[in-house]
């Protein structure tokens, strides 16, 4: 399993949809790999430049209604196999978010004072996030600091995650 | 306590409930593309498990880049054609027969009254407009939809949203749908079910339910729902005809899937249609709509007139009547994509392909076209499309490109003036 764990990446921004992801004009790829170059290629977020910034990091947070717009499940794979597995956001699309439990990967919905607490102290930073998924917290380090968090996700979200996705799972119960 | 429309449609197809408010429910059919089933298929053969749970309630088109613009377009083509023969799926539509899935599926009479549908589509609300429950959903959800018949859903909370009064000159379904999308936000209905109601939706055709429908996504919600009526089953008619003795006994079947009178909403909010003017999007999201009167004047380089929103035969012919005997601008490229086989025919036989051709658009082939920025009408870096498309999300129809959404009498109107430009002025 997972251990939804590493660096993060912050995105400073709200209703960051799947176009920005992973832009159409790559949904004629038929395997995951090949979305790798293209994550998040036409973020609109002033100073973020996907070449530099994206590699070497497992985590995103970022703020509220993070992969809205179109169902492409082609957003969680692009950050699959740029190795993020969590997202940590104020609020997510519903697709989205079913999505990336459904590829036994983690969107985490924190409180809004959370999210501005982690931007405010942390983004700044070369931030690491150790997931304690049984107990449920995050531990957030940067500079020495560290800050602790503790999250929800349904028990049918874990069950998803501790399957290895929806397929296995649905195979096995229906 | 009553029951939502929703929640009497998860009733009747309840299956298991594996946590909190998730309800796994049976499926009534499974619709597929070639952008978002490839991957599916590819991946249930990874894991050795190609199957299908009923050929007969998937059905399968080839609509997003139709004919194939280059190698990966062909074989996504491809891997979809193959596991259609593999299976023996027999509604399957290959170029020739292909157009717009959500304006296909409904024509080919695939949708009714208290359906569960799943698509790997976002788009797949449009069916809502038939009083069913679709829903678009990720290729893992539609994997499990093609090998099981099942799909997840959390328990749909419900907004009720009457749109009442009478619509004036020159507004059309699409200008309502913005106008609510403006009001509520793109996150206005997030994760929840719309129900479209008040005499203002009951006088509407179904093409223009499908129009309001297709556009509940862009408010964040599920499905947007419709409640079945006479128009609903006029429109059915021909393909239901061998299951009801007569139209009123199929609306009386259909009628069990209308809400109670004491149903339950998490919000009701209430439109006044007379209220309401041609409507344009101006920015990078649905919500961001203001009315044409405001935004005349904007120049576009390209119109566009087609898609799942807005390529049906209503819409063509609220295009054509402004288009008549009319030419459009020269600064403008006016690109129509009938949505489907037959409202092509159907447009030629009514001399509306004339219109459009005498005023100057280029007809294409019934696809997804330009509305997603893979083929047919891409959007070079800093051009403006005034399109009758569903998004505007920055690089949606081309990177760099601007869309701003209208209905197609706008759609018509600015081609002609070369700018954004009310209907009004050539249909009054
Ligand atoms: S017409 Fe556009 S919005 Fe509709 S299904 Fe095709 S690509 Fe999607």
């Amino acid at each position: 399993m997972t251990d939804f764990s590493g660096r993060v990446l912050f995105l400073d921004r709200s209703d960051i949809n799947t176009d920005e992801i992973i832009p159409a004009r790559y949904l004629t790829e038929i395997t995951k790999e090949a979305l790798k170059p293209h994550l998040l290629e036409d973020l609109n977020l002033d100073g973020f430049n996907p070449e530099r910034d994206i590699q070497g990091t497992s985590v995103i947070i970022t703020r509220s209604n993070f992969g809205c717009g179109s169902s492409r499940e082609h957003a969680p794979w692009a950050l699959e196999v740029n190795g993020i597995d969590l997202v940590i956001a104020e609020s997510f699309a519903r697709i989205f978010r079913q999505n990336m439990y459904n590829c036994g990967m983690m969107a985490v919905e924190l409180e809004k004072e959370a999210i501005n607490r982690l931007f405010a102290e942390f983004s700044e930073k070369e931030t690491a996030i150790s997931t304690d998924l049984a107990a449920n917290r995050f531990k957030v380090s940067a500079d020495g600091e560290t800050a602790e968090f503790s999250f929800s996700i349904s028990d049918f979200d874990r069950a998803l995650i501790e399957a290895g996705g929806w397929v296995e799972y649905a195979d096995a119960h229906y | 306590m009553g029951k939502t429309v929703a929640e009497k449609i998860f009733d009747a197809h309840f299956v298991d409930n594996p946590a909190g408010d998730i309800c796994v429910l049976r499926l009534d059919a499974v619709f597929c593309h070639e952008i978002t089933t490839p991957v599916a298929i590819n991946d249930l053969v990874r894991r050795g498990k190609d199957r299908v749970y009923d050929p007969a309630k998937i059905k399968a088109v080839i609509d997003h880049v139709t004919p194939a613009k280059d190698s990966k377009t062909a074989l996504q083509g491809k891997i979809l054609r193959d596991w259609a023969r593999r299976h023996d799926i027999p509604d399957f539509f290959d170029i020739g027969r292909n157009g717009v899935c959500h304006a296909l599926f409904p024509e080919k009479g695939f949708v009714r009254p208290g359906y569960t549908i799943i698509m790997g589509d976002s788009h797949t609300c449009t069916h809502g407009a038939f009083g069913a429950f679709a829903a678009g959903v990720g290729t893992t959800d539609l994997e499990v939809g093609i090998l099981k018949g099942v799909c997840a859903f959390k328990h749909p909370d419900t907004i009720k949203i009457k749109v009442t009064g009478d619509l004036p000159a020159g507004v059309y379904a699409k200008d309502v749908i913005l106008s609510i999308i403006g009001k509520i936000g793109v996150n206005g209905a997030t994760n929840r079910v719309i129900e479209f109601t008040g005499p203002v939706i009951e006088n509407m055709s179904m093409e223009a339910r499908m129009t309001i429908s297709n556009m509940a996504v862009e408010a964040g919600a599920t499905c947007g729902i419709f409640y079945p009526d006479r128009t609903t089953v006029a429109y059915l008619w021909p393909h239901i005809r061998d299951e009801f003795l007569s139209e009123d006994a199929a609306l009386e079947a259909y009628q069990q899937y209308l809400p109670d009178s004491d149903a339950v909403y998490e919000d009701t909010i209430t439109f006044d249609a007379a209220r309401l003017s041609p409507m344009a999007t101006y920015g990078y999201k649905p919500e961001n709509v203001k009315p044409v009167a405001e935004m005349a004047g904007t120049p576009v380089d390209q119109v566009y007139i087609g898609s799942c929103t807005n390529g049906r035969i209503e819409d063509l012919r609220a295009a054509a009547e402004v288009l008549k005997g009319r030419r459009i601008s020269d600064s403008v490229r006016g690109i129509v994509s009938p949505a489907t086989p037959g409202v092509y025919q159907q447009a030629l036989d009514e001399g509306i392909i004339k219109i459009f051709m005498d005023a100057g658009f280029c007809v294409t082939n019934p696809t997804c076209g330009a509305c997603l920025g893979m083929s047919n009408g891409v959007l070079a870096e800093g051009e403006v499309c005034a399109s009758t498309t569903n998004r505007n999300f920055s690089g949606r129809m081309g990177k760099g490109g601007m869309v701003h959404l209208v209905s197609p009498a706008t759609a018509a109107a600015t081609a002609i003036a070369g700018k954004i430009t009310n209907s009004t002025l050539y249909n009054g």
